[in-house]
């Protein structure tokens, strides 16, 4: 359930934004988590919900852009596109992938009042 | 009232009698208009008729006609929401990056190499601790123990003389920047020690949360079935180092240590193994020369 430290961590970005920027409601939040960031969405929509309760994105819908995975082939050389880290290479069928970025977890864009 | 761009009466009878001009009809007897309209679409005859319908005025600007089924009614409607955009581009995890930061320049300051030990529950991560302290001597290090509950850990590790602080996360199911940095507050770590902080027993977890350490060690037991890191790839894709625990008991588990080691190197290719038994010390020595390999990088 590391999905609650991750709303709780969204929590903190939205309050220190909240300041920043003057605005005191969140009405959307954006956010992009790459293929292998290990975040559940079912589980983050819960959290977000729960964990947003008497902030400035109480009831801010929650909407998640998905970034994919992507990993250099040790066989063929290329960097290729997958969809789960034991995927193996589209290009050449090999299996050893060195994983190279789809761990992003960054919250994008807000939509405030 | 027209529901899209709100142009129009205000009533019910409005929007029925639009719905009737659209049919072709005329409404059979005057309905009860609330609000001023402007004067109701001529009625089209069934058949074609020779001149085209002079276009409802009211209607000039509206062309929402060409909206059907395009989204929900309403979101393109400017002055609807006074909604701004932000753009924050913020790593979700920031605040934890920036504590993980700070430990990392400290421990860099004071040359001293960590890891961070990861693992499911009783995969002897703390046996091996202990075994790699009473092996290193007089090295000068310190261990931070994460669990749940009890300091059982802590007090394992204090028996061998090793200074050691004990992390409750209550809840939680992994460490975070914040504790280790608590944490470190209460060490007195010299400079050129090594710090082991053993991260709570779990394989999804503690993979997200950067602690400042210098690499990450998966320890994975011969008795947890050679599937695991294909199972839990996050874990071992974020480690560079794997240490197959007990392997003194590989020939009761029917395992085979190939096995454990291709879906190791299958979740990461990168990832280095070493084969140890923390019991009869089997494979210490490669995982004591490791680390000192790690202390001699940063003291470099």
């Amino acid at each position: 359930m590391h999905e609650m430290s991750i709303a709780e961590g969204i929590r903190t970005v939205l309050e220190d934004a909240a300041k920043a920027n003057d605005f005191s409601k969140i009405t959307r939040v954006r956010l992009e988590i790459g293929a292998f960031a290990g975040v559940e969405r079912a589980a983050l929509d819960f959290a977000f919900e729960v964990v947003m309760r008497g902030s400035v994105a109480e009831g801010a819908a929650l909407e998640i852009l998905d970034l994919p995975g992507r990993a250099l082939c040790y066989d063929c050389a290329v960097e290729v596109e997958i969809t789960d880290r034991l995927a193996p290479c589209p290009h050449c069928g090999g299996g050893r992938l060195l994983v190279q970025g789809g761990d992003e977890m960054r919250i994008k864009d807000l939509e405030v009042l | 009232m027209c529901t899209v761009c709100g142009c129009g009466g205000h009533s019910v009878e409005d929007q029925f009698r639009a719905h009737l001009a659209k049919q072709g009809q005329a409404p059979a007897a005057p309905l009860a208009v609330l609000a001023p309209h402007p004067a109701p679409k001529p009625t089209a005859p069934k058949t074609p008729a020779p001149a085209p319908a002079p276009v409802d005025g009211s209607h000039a600007a509206c062309t929402h006609d060409l909206h059907f089924g395009q989204g929900p009614a309403g979101t393109e409607v400017p002055g609807m929401t006074q909604a701004r955009l932000i753009e924050i581009e913020t790593d979700i995890l920031s605040k934890n990056n920036s504590f993980a930061a700070r430990n990392r320049a400290a421990l860099a300051a004071l040359k001293a190499f960590s890891v961070n030990l990861v693992s499911s529950p009783g995969s002897g991560k703390t046996t091996l601790l202990c075994a790699t302290i009473r092996a290193l001597g007089a090295q000068p290090l310190a261990v931070i123990e994460g669990d749940q509950q009890t300091s059982n850990d802590a007090d394992r590790i204090r028996e061998t003389g090793a200074a050691a602080v004990q992390v409750n996360t209550g809840k939680g199911c992994h460490l975070d920047g914040n504790m280790v940095e608590q944490a470190l507050a209460r060490l007195d770590l010299g400079a050129g020690a090594l710090l082991f902080i053993e991260n709570v027993g779990n394989l999804v977890c503690p993979a997200a949360f950067d602690l400042g350490e210098d690499a990450k060690v998966a320890i994975l037991s011969v008795t947890e079935g050679e599937d695991k890191p294909l199972k839990y790839p996050d874990m071992f894709a974020a480690s560079r180092l794997a240490i197959l625990n007990k392997i003194d008991l590989a020939p009761f588990c029917d395992v085979n240590l190939d096995t454990y080691e291709a879906n190791l190197k299958r979740v990461n290719p990168e990832i280095e193994v070493i084969r140890v038994s923390a019991r009869t010390g089997e494979g210490m020595e490669l995982w004591l020369d490791w680390l000192r390999r790690g202390l001699a990088a940063k003291a470099a």
